[in-house]
Parts: structure tokens; sequence; C-alpha cells
């Protein structure tokens, strides 16, 4: 048996090459360092580290009362974790599954999501509950399922999902932080994705702030948008998975003369209206662009609300590329239902380019 | 004891329940093994009243049947390797209960299973290629659950414990005498579901019997994690069902507890639970490492209990088990890996348009209208298409 390894993470500074599931890790260090109240438990995320690694060597750093394994119930989890909650733990529950999330569904859907309205604010839920989401890594059923449009459905729930490794550590402390339930969407496909990042500038954001949750030195990143990518001839809205095909699709325009903004909303709850209607008044022509099936969707929200706002900066309607209204499919056929550049970028083509 | 009125007034169980004060309900105070691992037979007659020791024709059969279980997980897990098949959960180990779940069973009955289950599966008479096309990538299922009595293998755990209490409901409401062979894992039996099946298959005292294949793990947790209880079996005297414990690794045992379970519950007896002790010899997936959580000397002190090493020294023995036979079975084996190889080796291109087939009896207008965009970009791209210009049904 291999012990699993100790996080220092006095190593771990300055410039770094991570991955996304690494910067995660980091976050979850860092928050369980500087608050004994953040405790994280799940499935396999004691000995195992988790099945995508990302609480690896917490167990081993902070002791099996801080990060610990349970009996496997989703709905056990997330109901204790709102128990924990309540009584001055501020926990951060893992889901292994976007799929083996749905035995909770009860507990997040009746408790967590309602639990400060229903008190008038006596009782507030500091807890995250991270869920690896959606598909391209050619999973069996059940591993794929794109499900934050329950989530950003239901009222009393904060919705993040980080597109890049740098808003993993930002967006994972932000919600730890953050006095109400967040419901933390992480794109499985970018787990093994790399970047360089300087996290030292990324801890500063916190360490004046002392205790976390209390004063801040930079803004929370929730309910922030982010341009990822300037452009002045459309505008491109994705979020989580569907940002790399976004920038991917804006950098084949730009080689055939075409320049597109790209949007990374980050935050699906609350919704950053100011900067992406902004975005779309400068350029009048939109795509919005998510894995999930697109009926009654995250991109069917965007797509309104950029209408609603933008109606008369819009030169054509605004126009939707998601996932087909299909359950996800198996693995042999993911890649015809998966949003790609080609379609991307046929949906711009039909942006009505000759009347404007 | 359990309080059900139709037990009750079941004849058989008023006889069981004479003069016990509900311990009938309780597991054996250890499991019932009928084989040593050593391939001895357990000469005590503690379960003799009530288990009846399998013809020695029965297990040679099983015995068969072990090769064949054994050789499936051995060819698949070398197919994954080479990147035939994404993945694949083997029941390496664990060949005993699978086989034993469904020589147990008649062609009527029913067998609900895990994705761990696929030998079990094909126990049931389903054919090699349509019980990996999942595993191969090409469709969520490769067989028509009704054309074999068996549900497709279900990954979200626990949740196929209601279904099969349905289908056993069913049963009992169309008055049919199908027995329903409900299998789980130990990790599963925390499960919120595991607990409502439990108790409505009880409450409902219909034929449905629950099998859990207690590997010691869940992925990287180990049984101490998920329960505390005395065993998984003690479990069923809090529904008013009996538990039963028993070596998973001895096949004798297995048919005897599990046919035992099975043929009350078809005669009107009511549901019960067996918790098979076995052990998970590989790792969960190839995608996990197991290395990381438990030791080689835990693994190694499993490795003298294989179930098919004790059966065959057993049947040796006894003259049960000749060459001819011994022969017979491994020229059966290398045919089923043959076909596996073979087919995984195939090179199968899924039909997109499948994504738009299926998920409605009649497609909606909003399905036609993006297989009819799928077929134009791919027309576009000059991909050769099964099906043309999205012809739905
Ligand atoms: C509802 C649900 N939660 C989590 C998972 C992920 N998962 C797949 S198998 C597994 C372990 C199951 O252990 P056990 O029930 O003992 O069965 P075994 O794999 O050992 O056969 C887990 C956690 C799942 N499939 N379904
Ligand atoms: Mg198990």
């Amino acid at each position: 048996m291999t012990a699993a390894p100790v996080l220092n993470p006095l190593e771990l500074t300055g410039i770094q090459e991570l991955t996304f599931a690494k910067a995660l890790t980091l976050a979850l260090h860092d928050a369980m360092a500087a608050d004994p109240a953040v405790v994280v438990f799940g499935e396999d995320v004691g000995t195992l580290g988790g099945v995508f690694r990302v609480t690896e060597g917490l167990t081993a750093t902070f002791g099996s009362e801080r990060c610990f394994d349970t009996p496997l119930a989703e709905s056990g989890i997330v109901g204790m974790a709102t128990g924990m909650a309540i009584n001055g733990i501020r926990p951060v529950v893992e889901m292994q599954f976007d799929a083996f999330a749905y035995p909770a569904f009860e507990q997040i859907v009746s408790h967590v999501a309602k639990m400060g309205n229903r008190t008038r604010g006596h009782v507030r839920l500091p807890l995250v509950i991270r869920i690896p989401y959606g598909g391209g890594i050619g999973g069996v059923e059940h591993h794929c399922d794109s499900s934050e449009g329950y989530y950003a459905h239901t009222p009393g729930l904060t919705v993040l999902t980080p597109s890049n490794v740098q808003d993993a550590y930002v967006l994972l402390s932000d919600a730890i932080a953050s006095p109400d339930p967040v419901v933390f969407m992480e794109p499985k496909k970018l787990y093994f994705s790399k970047a360089t990042v300087d996290l030292d500038a990324l801890r500063a954001r916190y360490a004046s702030s002392g205790e976390r949750g209390g004063a801040r030195t930079v803004p929370s990143s929730i309910g922030q948008a982010a341009i990822v990518r300037e452009g002045s001839d459309a505008t491109l809205i994705a979020y989580g998975p569907s940002v790399a095909p976004a920038l991917a699709a804006a950098a084949t325009a730009a080689e055939e003369g075409r320049s597109l903004q790209v949007v990374d909303v980050r935050s699906l709850v609350p919704f950053d209206d100011e900067t992406i209607s902004a975005a779309v008044r400068s350029t009048g022509r939109v795509v919005v662009i998510a894995e999930a099936s697109g009926f009654a969707s995250m991109a069917s929200e965007i797509a309104a609300r950029v209408q609603e706002r933008c109606f008369h900066s819009l030169a054509a309607p605004v126009l939707r590329v998601t996932g087909f209204d299909v359950p996800y499919p198996a693995p042999k056929l993911e890649k015809y239902y998966l949003p790609g550049v080609d379609r991307i970028l046929d949906a711009v083509d039909r942006l009505q380019w000759g009347q404007s | 004891m359990t309080n059900h009125p139709e037990f009750l007034e079941h004849p058989g169980n008023a006889a069981l329940l004479a003069g016990h004060q509900g311990e009938y309900l309780l597991p054996s105070a250890t499991a019932v093994q009928f084989i040593s691992a050593e391939g001895t037979a357990i000469t005590t007659d503690k379960y003799k009243e009530c288990y009846v020791f399998p013809a020695p024709e029965i297990l040679l059969e099983g015995y068969g049947e072990l090769v064949l279980g054994r050789r499936i997980n051995e060819q698949a897990s070398a197919l994954v390797r080479q990147g035939r098949m994404a993945v694949y959960p083997s029941s390496y180990g664990q060949e005993a209960c699978q086989v034993a779940a469904f020589m147990t069973l008649h062609r009527s009955d029913w067998l609900f299973a895990t994705y761990r289950d696929t030998v079990a599966v094909m126990g049931r008479g389903v054919k090699p290629m349509e019980a990996f096309e999942s595993l191969r990538g090409d469709w969520h299922s490769g067989f028509d659950p009704h054309q074999y009595n068996a549900a497709l293998p279900t990954t979200p755990l626990a949740t196929q414990l209601l279904h099969a209490v349905g289908v056993a409901h069913a049963a009992k409401l169309r008055g049919e005498d199908t027995v329903v062979l409900a299998l789980c894992g130990d990790g599963a039996t925390s499960e919120g579901d595991f607990h409502e099946a439990l108790n409505f298959a009880a409450v409902f005292h219909i034929p449905v019997v629950f099998l859990v294949q207690n590997n010691q793990y869940a992925i990287s947790v180990p049984l101490i994690h998920q329960s505390v209880a005395p065993s998984l079996a003690h479990k069923a005297i809090g529904y008013g069902m009996p538990g039963e414990r028993v070596d998973g690794n001895d096949l004798a045992a297995l048919l005897a507890v599990l046919g035992s379970a099975v043929e009350r519950a078809r005669n009107g007896g009511g549901p019960a639970l067996v918790e098979a002790h076995t052990y998970r010899m590989e790792s969960h997936t190839n995608a996990d490492d197991a290395t990381r959580y438990r030791s080689a000397e835990e693994v190694a002190q499993w490795v003298p209990k294989d179930p098919l090493v004790r059966l065959k020294k057993y049947l040796v023995h006894a003259g049960v088990l000749g060459s001819a036979d011994a022969e017979r079975f491994a020229v059966a084996a290398e045919a089923l890996a043959k076909t596996l190889r073979d087919g995984l080796n195939e090179r199968t291109e899924a039909d997109p348009q499948d994504m738009f087939r299926f998920v409605y009896s009649e497609p909606t207008p909003q399905l036609r209208e993006q297989s009819r965009m799928l077929a134009a970009e791919l027309a576009a791209a000059g991909v050769a298409q099964t099906s043309v210009d999205g012809d739905l049904p």
C-alpha cells in the first residue's frame, strides 16, 4: 500500500504548472488550513483521494476528522452536511459523478436551497456540493450528465463552474467562503488539463482577509462573468466545458477574418447580466454554447436574458448550440452530440451577416 | 419473527416458526459453508436441517460454469488492457456468486444485476456480444430484457432493487410463479433505495430474493465504513424477512442457500436477504488502482479461497470431475474467449441517428428537427451515413 502524499503547501508557491484537479486540491487545502470549520467528506475522498484525486493528501494532512469517507449514500452525505452547517461546520462534500448526485436531489432542493428563506435568514448554510459533470471522456452512461440546469433552476442555490485552472482555485475558494450553499460544477474533462499560474498572487486574494468569509481584499468571483477573448463581430457565451470549444472556434474564425468575443459565464447563479449584456451590445450578435440538452436549459435562460436586455442592439436572433435533447449518448456517439467548433461556426454563419 | 399475515398463514412457515422466538429471521452464527477452502466437504451437519447439499451432477455443471465465468473475466480484462473496451468491472474471484445467481433461477424468473455481474447476465442466455455491447461503447445496452428476463445491468447503486420488487409484485398480481433475484454490492446496502426495496418486499410479501455480494470493498472503502451491524444479513430481521450469510466462494453452499430462498419465495414464503462473503480480487475497474488502499498481503490471503480451485479439488477427490469433463469445459471456455476477442476486435460504427430514435415511442418534432440538422451536417462533411436524411421511424 502506497501512503497518500502529505500536501506541503509551502513547497507549492510562486509560478507553478498545475492541473485543474490540483488547483482544486490546493483551494481545499488552503481553506482547511485557514479555517478549522472547513471539513471535507464524500465517497472515496479519504484514503483514495477521490476518483479524480481532488482530495488527495487532505486526510494525511488534516486527519480523518477533517477529510473522511462516508457510507455510500448521497442523500446521507448532503443531509448530514446540512445538519453540520446548521451547527457551525463548513462542509465541502463531493458527489462522485453528476448522475450519482440524484439520490441527494431531495436534500438539495427541499432543504439546502430553502433553508435560508424558510428561516427568514436565521439559518444560513455555508456548504459546498462539488459535482464533476459533463462528457467528452468516453464515459459510460450516468457518468456524463450535464445537470447544472436542475440546480440553476432552483432558487436558493449558488451555482458556479470554472473553465480553467486558475478559476478552479479562485471559484472554489470563493464558494467555500460564501455564506450560502454553492453547487460547484467541475467539468470532468478538464481535470487533467494544465496551466501555469502564479500561486502567490492567487493566495494573496485571500491572505489579508483573515478568516475566510470575512473582509476580502478583492471582490468575490460569485456573480462575475469574464471576457476570456476580445472580439468585435459576435459574442460567444459559454461556461465550464464549452468554453474551450468556444475559444477554439474564435481562433478559427479569426483566421477567416471574423473577430469573435468569448464570454465565460463562470457564475451561473447569480448571473452577471451587467457584464454579459455589455458584451453583447458591443457586438450585436450572439451564440450561446452549452453541452447540456438545450430544451429548458441554462442556455435557454442566457438567450432569454440577452434578448430581453439587448434586443435593440441585436442584428440577428440569439442562437444556441447545445447538446441534443437526448440522454447523453454512449461513448461512440458522443462526438456527434457535443457542441464542437464546426457546429459553433455554422451558427455564427447564420447570424444574418448580409443584413447589417 | 415476521408478523406478516400471509407469512404466518403459509403452512411451511408456520412449521418453521414453531418454537422459535424470531431467531428464524437471523442468519447462522457463521457463514454457511459446505466445502472448505481445502476442497473437503464440511462434515458437521449443522446446516443439514435447513439446506440440501447439491447433487454431484449439479456441482459438476456448476464447475463448468465457473470455468466459463473465470475465462470471461480474464478475457475481458485482457481486452481492456489492449484498448478494445474502455472499462470492465470484473467479477474475478466472485464467480461462484455469479454462477449461483443464474443456476438457481428458472427460465421464467427474473434477474436484476449490477455493472459487475456480466457473468451472471450471460448465464441468463444473453449472447456474448449482446452482454458486451455497452462496455464496447456502442450503446447503453445490447439486449432486450424481456427476451431473457434479465434487466439491464444497473450502475446507479441499489436503484435496481426497487425495480426487482416491482417485477415481483406484478408477477404476484398476475398470478405468475416468477421469482426475482436482485443483486447488489456491500456498498450499495448503504443507499436509501436498499432500505426501501427490502421494506417494500417484506410488507407486500413478494417473491424477491436479495443477494448481496459482500466483496469487502466499495471502490476504496472497506466494509467497516459502510456498516457496523453484526453482518449485512442481520439487517433482514429489521424488515421482517429471513437473512442468511454464506461463503460466497463456495458454490455448493451458495446453490443450497440461494436455492432454498428462491424456492421458498416461489412457494409463497416471501422475500429473503442473502449475504455472500467474497472478495474483489481485482481493482474496482481498470480505472482504479487498488494498491492505493489495500495491501498485497490482504489480497494474497484470499487467493487460497478461490472458488474454482476449491470446487475442482472437491470434485476430483470425489471422483466426479475426470479429465474428459475438464477438457470439455476448457474447450468451451476457449471458444467463448475467442468469440469475445473476435467480437471486440471487430470495428463497429454506431449510427448517430440512433440518438433520436428511442427517446420517445414517437420522436418529437424537436427531435426530428435535430435529427435532420445532424444528417445535414454529416452530409456536408462527406460522412457516409447509415440512415439517410434523418429517416426516423
Ligand atoms: C448512486 C451511486 N453513487 C455512486 C456511484 C459510484 N460507484 C460506482 S460503484 C461504487 C462502489 C460500489 O460498491 P459495492 O456496492 O460494494 O459494489 P462492488 O463495486 O464492490 O461490486 C461507487 C461508489 C454509483 N454508481 N451510484
Ligand atoms: Mg463491494
